[in-house]
């Protein structure tokens, strides 16, 4: 089976004022596949995956050089519709944060501020969202109950069928499951094996044995740093670099 | 040792139960003054009554209750979304070199005395009432006439005064609404304003309320810049350029002079103030209480 580059990362260098938090990152993130990105705290997993959506644009003082192609077409151009990009590129928190309304409205928010107002339309979209994030079963009788009043599980599959409620090509994931118990991670994890069908996954995880799991490659990083990046079983059976194996092993981290 | 704790703790007691006392002291020498005269001429009578002539014997407070209710409308109609704008703007879209320089200036607004808010609107809204205000009412009506004296005059001044109390409680409100809330919104592709306007200020809308009924409660209670600045005239209105004389204002120019059967109607108009302010208290809590989990 043919792989399909979805995103391109050519020599990203990012600086938080004088500190430089990512050092010549190259990466292919390949469409329909999971992606993991496993290291120790710090290393700048979490500060990479933002530079997909560009959610680093909030945080003051921030530096960027270097491009991210999707599709082909550089996000940190300028004429980059940020909008656009933000909807193609959905992301999952880690500490799952529905907005404090009912469940329905989570869901219905986004096609709403991207212009959906029918009645049907709308309807239509909540079902097929919550079912994408295997919720539906679970809230079809509380859809007008406050999202807050769900479990910390559903309220990340909430988050989930949020983002699939405004359609988009990749799923970012930074940490979703270290906030959450072992049978809702399981419940997530099995759902990364359905979405991926659909949709280019890009997951952050500081568990080892979950990007072992789930993901299709992994990239190993450190200090900023992209050591490896490889198939995930050529990365946990036999890692190229001393440093992937430490790590991996539980030598340090 | 144990002595001069037991001392402490009987201080700290007697004075919180003289803050208390005083409350109920206070609340129980007004209905005690005002009551019987309420009774007595008839609480429906005194409430819709529409002629105050206190030496003639008639005390009919209800122009001085629709002064008072007029003038705090017309000030939240001013003050509520220019205080919710600025509070907005200070909260999630200023800079913080701008924030700082706003803030204590906010804050400076609230340390002003009421009487040189009155004084203001006394030297400056009230002529500017009369030279520009009153040829464009002319236009739809010939009649109209003000002295500039006005609801609109003593509603533009109560709507600066309130301002502090709505900004400073509605930004707090604002900045306490998680960042994760705004992350996942604009994350889903949601412009800042929508944002804003769908996420962040619903989020905070008990505070928003509350800010509100509180600036209410001061824009009731306010005396002073109210005296000089709304003509005093206990007539029921016919427009916003009409004079107006507040329950507030009422009192508290007329208690000086005012003979025993007089003075009594006084406190029956605080009685009223009173009700008012307690209802929205009561409301104040209530919101907050009922729309605290968000």
């Amino acid at each position: 089976m043919m792989n399909r580059t979805k995103i391109k990362v050519n020599d990203l260098n990012l600086f938080y004022g004088d500190f430089q938090a990512l050092i010549d990152i190259n990466l292919d993130i390949m469409e329909n596949k999971v992606t993991a990105l496993i290291g120790p705290s710090g290393c700048g997993k979490s500060t990479f995956i933002r530079t997909l959506n560009r959610m680093n644009d909030l945080i003051d003082n921030v530096k960027i050089k270097g491009e991210i192609l999707l599709d082909g077409a550089d996000i940190y151009d300028d004429k980059c519709d940020l909008i656009q990009l933000r909807k193609s590129v959905g992301m999952v928190f880690q500490k799952p944060n529905p907005f404090p309304k009912t469940v329905y409205e989570n869901v219905a928010y986004g096609p709403k501020i991207h212009g959906v107002k029918s009645k049907t339309a709308l309807d239509e979209i909540v079902e097929k969202s919550l079912r994408g994030a295997a919720l539906w079963d679970e809230v079809k009788d509380r859809l007008d109950k406050p999202a807050l009043g769900l479990s910390g599980g559903q309220q990340q599959r909430l988050c989930i069928a949020r983002c699939l409620a405004v359609e988009p090509d990749v799923l970012l994931m930074d940490e979703p499951t270290s906030a959450l118990d072992p049978i809702s991670t399981l419940k997530i994890e099995d759902l990364l094996e359905e979405l991926k069908k659909k949709y280019t996954i890009v997951i952050v995880t500081h568990n080892m044995q979950q990007a072992g799991r789930v993901s299709d490659f992994t990239s190993f990083f450190l200090n900023g740093e992209i050591i490896e990046t490889d198939l995930t079983d050529n990365i946990f059976s036999k890692p190229r670099d001393k440093r992937t194996e430490d790590y991996i092993t539980g030598r340090f981290g | 040792m144990k002595k001069y704790e037991k001392a402490i703790e009987m201080i700290l007691f007697i004075s919180a139960t003289i803050a208390t006392l005083s409350v109920f002291l206070i609340t129980f020498f007004i209905f005690k003054e005002g009551l019987p005269i309420l009774l007595e001429y008839g609480i429906l009578n005194f409430v819709f009554g529409a002629n105050w002539a206190p030496t003639n014997g008639s005390y009919g407070a209800l122009p001085m209750i629709i002064g008072s209710v007029s003038v705090t409308v017309g000030a939240l109609i001013i003050g509520v979304p220019m205080g919710i704008a600025c509070a907005i703007f200070l909260a999630e879209i200023a800079p913080t070199p701008l924030v700082k320089l706003f803030k204590p200036a906010v804050e400076l607004l609230a340390g002003i005395p009421s009487v040189v808010y009155g004084f203001f609107g006394l030297s400056v809204i009230v002529p500017m009432i009369r030279t520009y205000i009153l040829p464009i009412a002319q236009k739809f009506n010939s009649d109209a006439f003000t002295t500039g004296y006005s609801i609109l005059g003593g509603a533009i001044i109560l709507a600066v005064m309130i301002l502090p109390t709505i900004i400073n409680i509605s930004e707090n409100s604002i900045r306490a609404v998680p960042n994760e809330y705004k992350q996942g919104s604009l994350a889903l592709g949601a412009s800042q304003f929508d944002t804003i306007s769908k996420v962040i200020v619903p989020a905070a809308k008990s505070g928003i309320i509350t800010s509100v009924v509180l600036g209410m409660g001061r824009a009731v209670g306010e005396t002073m810049a109210v005296i000089l600045i709304t003509g005093n005239m206990p007539k029921i209105p016919g427009s916003p350029l009409d004079s107006v004389a507040t329950m507030t204002g009422t009192i508290a120019m007329e208690m000086g002079y005012a003979s025993p059967m007089h003075q009594r109607a006084l406190f029956a108009t605080g009685i009223i103030l009173f009700v008012f302010i307690m209802l929205l208290n009561v409301t104040a809590t209530f919101t907050t209480r009922k729309l605290g989990r968000g």
